[in-house]
């Protein structure tokens, strides 16, 4: 990810009216703010229009910022309470707690009596950035693909960095709740990314 | 500990989340199956992974609309 400047710089040159500053920050957030909108609302295009709205709260907000948090944390706050806004209008009140807890990790196919018939295969490289390189599509539409609120956590935890309880304080969900979803997303990454090694090693 | 109760727990492991007995069971069960360190040491890859995804811009014209929100708003 680009490097942006500290947060004082930031907030200092979007109220000088910095233009190349403000789409240096839309580039580098923007994925990651639409898909935790739309854990909220239920389209893609509700999502876009709550990105749309928080920018704009940003920008008439900016002198309320003190510097508690860092500046993406809170327009992350800002979106969050603008997409539950959005989210209680088109009475999408799914509670965060109500989430699928069912479907194992591994499918259950791949035990018996509880234990690997088959271990999982050697990966050609299990190491983040290498994993990227090899398999940066794959997981990439994993990703796109998730469930919004299995994706919403593992981009605030993994792509972005947060702890766990900064993530449950975020979301105002149960520390149970937070790493079943996180559980879940990483689980389907992996099983994608899986599937994809298997399928190349059997190329000729 | 079997392989599959394994997996379920991997991510509340990594997290420091288990409880002490639970903690001693996953590590038990770790060092004897090749088959979960495997599976652990590939879901563990998966976050670092995630964030170094590169940053995918918005589409054009989303972005655009954007930018003019900024301009209006500086204008303003």
């Amino acid at each position: 990810m680009a490097s942006l400047p500290a947060d004082t710089e930031i907030v200092a040159a979007l109220r000088a009216g910095d233009e190349a500053m403000f789409a240096a920050l839309v580039d580098a957030w923007s994925r990651n703010l639409l898909w935790l909108a739309r854990s909220y609302v239920s389209t893609d295009a509700s999502a876009q229009e709550v990105l749309q709205d928080t920018w704009l709260g940003v920008l008439h907000g900016l002198g309320g910022f003190q510097g508690r948090s860092s500046f993406k944390t809170w327009v992350y706050r800002i979106l969050i309470n603008t997409a539950k806004r959005r989210g209680v209008r088109e009475s999408r009140t799914v509670p965060w707690s109500s989430i699928d807890g069912g479907e194992p990790a591994v499918d259950p196919g791949r035990f018996r009596l509880g234990h690997w018939r088959e271990p999982p295969a050697a990966w050609p490289s299990a190491e983040g950035e290498a994993l990227v390189r090899e398999a940066g599509e794959q997981l990439a539409r994993a990703l796109a693909t998730l469930p919004p609120r299995q994706r919403a956590v593992i981009v605030l935890r993994d792509a972005e960095g947060y702890s766990a309880d900064e993530v449950c304080e975020l979301l105002g969900i149960t520390a149970v709740n937070q790493r079943v979803l996180l559980h879940r997303a990483r689980a389907a990454l992996r099983n994608r990314v899986e599937r994809y090694f298997v399928t190349m090693a059997g190329r000729p | 500990m079997r392989c599959a109760e394994f997996v379920e727990l991997v991510t509340a492991y990594l997290d420091g989340a288990l409880d002490e007995r639970s903690h001693a069971r996953f590590e038990r069960h770790l060092r004897r199956c090749e088959g979960c360190e495997r599976y652990l040491e590939q879901l563990r890859a998966v976050g670092p992974a995630v964030g170094a995804l590169p940053p995918q811009p918005l589409p054009g014209e989303d972005r655009d609309r954007l930018l003019a929100v900024f301009r209006d708003w500086h204008e303003a």
